[in-house]
């Protein structure tokens, strides 16, 4: 079985999808040339030419107002944000616009695009290559969110984002690109888009978790069994729609729920999973739903040490998993 | 200036006072510090100082009130710089703990003033009485009622703490829960306490069987105990000839059976003469409540009915002024359903008065346990037949005659000797006056 | 007398005297509905209208130079008459503005002329302004890969020329020489803003030459020069020329919407004189000069049209709303009394 990292399998599905289907299209800033500055575009140009992959001007509320009007008019555009930092001006394009095509004209119009965009620190980003952007699309009905950790998720999803029907913002942690390694297959295949992962089984409490948390949660759940403590890690992946049912599954059957978050906790994707396990789990919780994420300060400082401080880390994850267990 | 007089917080846990005379008149001129009224209170009674020199204006809590410290007692005139007897608070209120705002403060919305989609004044006629409800989008999620369920988390925490058991307690939730009130509540009436279905009270012996008391029979006991400690018992008794009664109901008996289809016994007239006596005895129909006395108006009188669970008081309401036949029909409805375990709500609440019919099991003198809150409980005793002297013109001869006692417990704190004395007269008069030739209703 | 559609495309510069008389019905149509809708706001009963009144000319002259049955129509609040023009229904656009169940546009969620039309390819996703002009360019992008020759049409306003987007929009188009016409109706207003202080130039069709395609002004309330001025920049589309930038200079009869009024900010010498420029009186001199119309077939056209739109008003008048549970329907593929997108919590 091959295997990838997390920015080969990105741009592999690109080539696979752009082979299977004449209307797929890439936009975005150096996405041409350069082969984008994660390289997640790398030979496209060489092989479907620049009509089909397009070098934007550097406009993001027109790379996703283009694509979208693409996407009406018959393509299946992949839109690039090159930094999640950068996705501001589009948001109108996207959360304003683009979620309700379809709902707007009453399914007579549809606008199958996909934006994909590199999110997340640990890299020395600072304030404006760090940030986590997740919340504003999760909250909007229309759209479809996911966040794909791992390699064979990273194919898996894109894939069923370009072959969607319907807008899909799909977050891939830059961190994540050359860091995680794993097992792609070489045949076609797609995950469903509203389905979690157990990544890890376990009994005694569950983790809640997507994108650069999931690596850092099962590092620390590996330890934690070392103390004898059996943790369950669920990756989430998709955050819109999220899938409720894995959490409230899981949630009751452990009784402990720790989610593990990069983004700053308040009002967050960690609040809509605390929700669900409170909903639905109440009866079976054998301790309080417990969050573990970053302080509340902008995400994140440049200096290292202070990023750090800022971080989820493995051993941070195991001090709460250690916690929420002895209770 | 005008100026609030208020009465000052005293004592830690004092709340309110009582006032006592006025020491000074409006139009009097005032010192600071001149005593102006006596107040009385739990723990002290105090003379409350003017807090301003000037005059007195206004009396506004009158002698014998009683008023909440803090409350404003009185007005004045004030000539000097004022300090309230509370301690100087910052220029700035602070808005966190001055409760909720007023509503001028919130505001109101004002009729007719109506906002188009982009400003403007658009008066939106659109809509009538349609039905703007929601449907469900499917696929909601959230706790299914109903569903047989554990212990909520702090149901179990209470329980831990207080050493409860969980079994042993009915949940007054949806669907059968306990809920966290029910456990509250165990708390609160003695709970299972110390005592768990797997302890065993000390000085049991081995032979010795130890039961579990059912959640009924707590009930019952935590009630009796209530009623015992909280009220003080007293009792009186009086011998009643119901040879007349008796006779009559004979007589009666098949005509009721076959005419209103009720069987006829004596419970519907004692409660017809009980009830028409507690007209005539109000303070026999009370309650004591919070140190009043409330005399109530409805007269409800329950019945004692031993059902399989325990004893249970099916109340009939509006007692008094019901004719026997409806009595007679009420009670067969109510006891059967306290003697099958449905009853309703209705059926338990409202009673101001207790009747208990021991005699039904040969019981010939009883002091029974007032039914908290109420003010008296009144049994009939056995109905026995004895040789007794009957004075007729002045003459005394031995007559058989039917003898039954009612015997009365009453709150010593609402009634004395004597009320409890008249009542059981009333009864006593109105059921002897019964005879073949009473035509009862 | 119904709205005809745009038969074919009129690529010919010249419009004939029928084409004209034809052209003069829509329009009057358009100013009686418009008028209509007007009053049922004041009624009560359509919640908002942004009037075409003044701008009939020019939107009808456009649509004529295109061919609806491959163009694209990127159109924003103010197309009434286009919408008419392009064979909407006067019941269609009642529908729309009363928000009734039948609506096409968008089964009335929408603002009223939101949504996508059932016959032609003409949408308007939102009333955010300005948002369209790069979702044109998208549009002509994808007809450009595809080979295709249609073109796209995106109208907006003098004040929409201001937003990001709109640059955005037009130097993409510019750089990939997309085959899009930027069709800018400017009448000097932005509810309340005059043209003075929305721009530092005095026509917006100068902005085109820094975008590297053509802007051309134009008389909005000229049938024949707009469309003459359409006819140009559709051939440049569709011959791979690239975009045109068309500034129609028009009045806004009515205020911004009936929402808004306009005496707060406009002076009764400004609001009267531009009255004077009002399309449907310039194009019946225009026809009567040319013995193409006389005045009692100007009256006759006049009834007729008050006639179509009382009967239009009293058959939706008496239509349904939308059922409550089609407010679930096309949130996304497969959505519609299923929500199952994180509904979250005990409804």
């Amino acid at each position: 079985m091959p295997e990838q990292t997390v920015i080969e399998a990105v741009r592999d599905t690109m080539f696979a999808e752009m082979r299977r289907d004449d209307s797929v299209i890439v936009l975005g800033e150096d996405v041409g040339n350069r082969g984008g500055v994660f390289l997640a575009t790398d030979g496209l140009i060489d092989e479907f030419g620049e009509d089909r992959v397009i070098d934007t001007p550097l406009a993001e509320s027109s790379i996703c107002g283009v694509a979208l009007g693409a996407a009406v008019n018959g393509m299946r555009p992949i839109a690039e944000i090159q930094f999640a930092d950068f996705v501001w001006p589009a948001i109108n394009q996207l959360v304003g616009e683009a979620s309700k095509v379809r709902y707007g004209t009453n399914g007579v119009k549809t606008a199958p695009m996909t934006v994909r965009v590199p999110y997340g620190g640990g890299v020395r980003g600072g304030l404006y290559h760090s940030q986590s952007i997740e919340v504003l699309f999760a909250h909007t009905p229309g759209l479809s969110v996911v966040a794909p950790a791992t390699p064979y998720d990273a194919k898996g999803l894109l894939a069923s984002a370009i072959r969607s029907d319907d807008p899909v913002i799909v977050l891939e942690h830059k961190r994540t690109y050359r860091l995680v390694k794993g097992d792609v297959p070489a045949e076609d295949y797609t995950i469903p888009i509203g389905k979690a992962e157990i990544k890890r089984p376990g009994t005694d409490l569950t983790i809640f978790t997507y994108g650069l948390m999931l690596h850092y949660s099962l590092q620390a759940a590996d330890m934690a069994a070392a103390n004898g403590i059996d943790v369950e890690v669920l990756d989430l992946r998709t955050l819109r729609p999220i899938d409720e049912d894995a959490i409230a599954e899981s949630a009751s059957r452990t009784g402990k729920a720790l989610i593990v978050q990069e983004d700053t906790p308040a009002v967050s994707i960690s609040s809509e999973v605390a929700a669900i396990i409170g909903e639905r789990c109440f009866f079976d919780l054998d301790g309080p739903i417990t969050r573990l994420g970053p302080p509340e300060i902008p995400p994140m400082p440049f200096s290292p040490i202070q990023e750090a401080a800022f971080m989820p880390s493995p051993e941070k994850i195991l001090a709460a998993i250690t916690r929420l267990a002895e209770i | 200036m005008p100026f609030n007089i208020e009465l000052p917080h005293v004592g830690e846990s004092v709340t309110e006072a009582v006032i006592g005379k006025w020491l000074k008149s409006p139009g009097d001129k005032i010192e600071k510090y001149d005593p102006l009224v006596e107040v009385i209170t739990d723990k002290v009674n105090m003379d409350v100082p003017s807090p301003a020199s000037g005059t007195l204006t206004k009396i506004i809590a009158e002698e014998g009130d009683t008023v909440q410290m803090g409350a404003v007692i009185a007005e004045m005139d004030a000539t000097d710089a004022v300090n309230n007897s509370a301690p100087p608070t910052d220029q700035v209120p602070d808005i966190s703990s001055t409760g909720s705002p007023s509503a001028s403060r919130i505001g109101t919305m004002v009729q007719g003033a109506n906002v188009g989609p982009t400003g403007g004044e658009f008066t939106d006629t659109s809509l009538n009485a349609a039905d703007t409800a929601v449907p469900a989008a499917s696929g909601t999620t959230g706790s299914t009622p109903g569903k047989k369920r554990g212990f909520s988390p702090v149901v179990t925490r209470l329980a831990t703490q207080h050493g409860i058991d969980l079994n042993t307690l009915v949940g007054t939730g949806l669907g059968g829960r306990v809920t966290k009130n029910d456990v509250l509540n165990a708390v609160e009436s003695g709970g299972s306490g110390a005592e768990s279905a797997s302890s065993t009270p000390s000085g049991v012996a081995a032979e010795d069987q130890v039961i579990d008391p059912s959640p009924i029979r707590k009930m019952i006991a935590n009630h009796m105990v209530k009623s015992m400690s909280e009220i003080p018992h007293a009792w009186s008794a009086i011998e009643v000839d119901v040879t007349g009664m008796v006779e009559w109901r004979t007589s009666n008996r098949d005509r009721f059976q076959s005419e209103h289809g009720v069987r006829l016994t004596y419970l519907p007239i004692a409660l017809s003469v009980v009830a028409d006596a507690l007209k005539d005895n109000p303070r026999l129909n009370s309650s004591w409540l919070d140190g009043k006395i409330v005399l109530k108006s409805a007269i409800n009188v329950g019945v004692a009915v031993a059902a399989e669970a325990g004893l249970v008081v099916p109340v009939v309401h509006d007692a008094s002024g019901t004719s026997i036949v409806d009595l007679a029909g009420t009670l067969d409805g109510v006891v059967s359903r306290a003697r099958s375990g449905s009853m309703t709500l209705d059926d338990v609440q409202g009673g101001t008065f207790t009747l208990n019919n021991t005699g039904a099991l040969g019981s010939i003198w009883g002091g029974a346990i007032i039914n908290h809150p109420q003010a008296a409980i009144l049994t009939t005793e056995a109905i026995v037949k004895r040789p007794v002297v009957i004075s007729k013109d002045g003459v005394d001869a031995v007559e058989i005659r039917s003898m039954m006692n009612i015997c009365l417990s009453f709150d010593h704190r609402i009634v004395d000797g004597a009320e409890a004395s008249a009542f059981l007269q009333s009864v006593k008069t109105g059921l002897e006056a019964i005879s073949l030739t009473t035509d009862l209703k | 007398m119904s709205a005809t559609a745009n038969q074919s495309s009129n690529s010919t510069a010249q419009l004939s005297g029928e084409r004209l008389h034809e052209l003069y019905q829509t329009m009057v149509l358009s100013r009686y509905l418009d008028q209509r809708v007007w009053l049922l706001n004041r009624q009560g009963k359509a919640a908002i209208a942004a009037s075409a009144q003044g701008h009939e000319a020019t939107q009808v002259a456009c649509i004529e130079a295109t061919d609806p049955t491959k163009d694209h129509y990127l159109i924003y609040y103010r197309q009434f008459a286009a919408m008419i023009a392009l064979g909407t229904e006067p019941e269609e656009m009642l529908r729309g503005f009363l928000a009734k169940e039948g609506d096409p546009m968008s089964a009335a969620r929408q603002f009223p002329l939101h949504g996508a039309h059932p016959r032609v390819d003409l949408f308007n996703f939102s009333n955010v302004i300005a948002t369209q002009l790069p979702q044109a360019a998208g549009v002509a992008l994808a007809d450009k890969l595809k080979g295709s020759d249609a073109v796209t049409v995106v109208f907006f306003g003098d004040g929409a020329s201001s937003q990001g987007d709109t640059h955005e929009a037009m130097n993409f188009a510019g750089v990939h020489k997309l085959p899009v016409i930027f069709f800018c109706e400017n009448n000097r207003y932005a509810i309340s803003v005059p043209i003075e202080k929305q721009m530092g130039i005095e026509s917006v069709a100068s902005r085109a030459i820094g975008y590297g395609f053509p802007g051309v002004q134009v008389d909005g309330t000229d049938v024949v020069a707009v469309h003459e001025a359409t006819v140009a920049a559709v051939a440049r589309a569709r011959s791979g020329e690239g975009p045109t930038l068309i500034e129609a200079s028009v009045e806004r009869l009515l205020p911004h919407t009936t929402d808004d009024d306009h005496t707060r900010y406009r002076s009764a010498e400004d609001i009267e004189q531009m009255s004077q420029r009002d399309p449907i009186r310039i194009l019946s001199d225009l026809l009567k000069r040319r013995d193409l119309l006389t005045d009692s077939e100007d009256e006759a056209i006049h009834a007729e049209a008050q006639k179509r739109v009382n009967v239009a008003t009293d058959t939706v008048d008496a239509e349904p709303y939308p059922d409550t549970s089609t407010m679930f329907d096309h949130i996304t593929a497969g959505s519609g009394n299923n929500a199952g997108n994180n509904t979250g919590g005990n409804a």
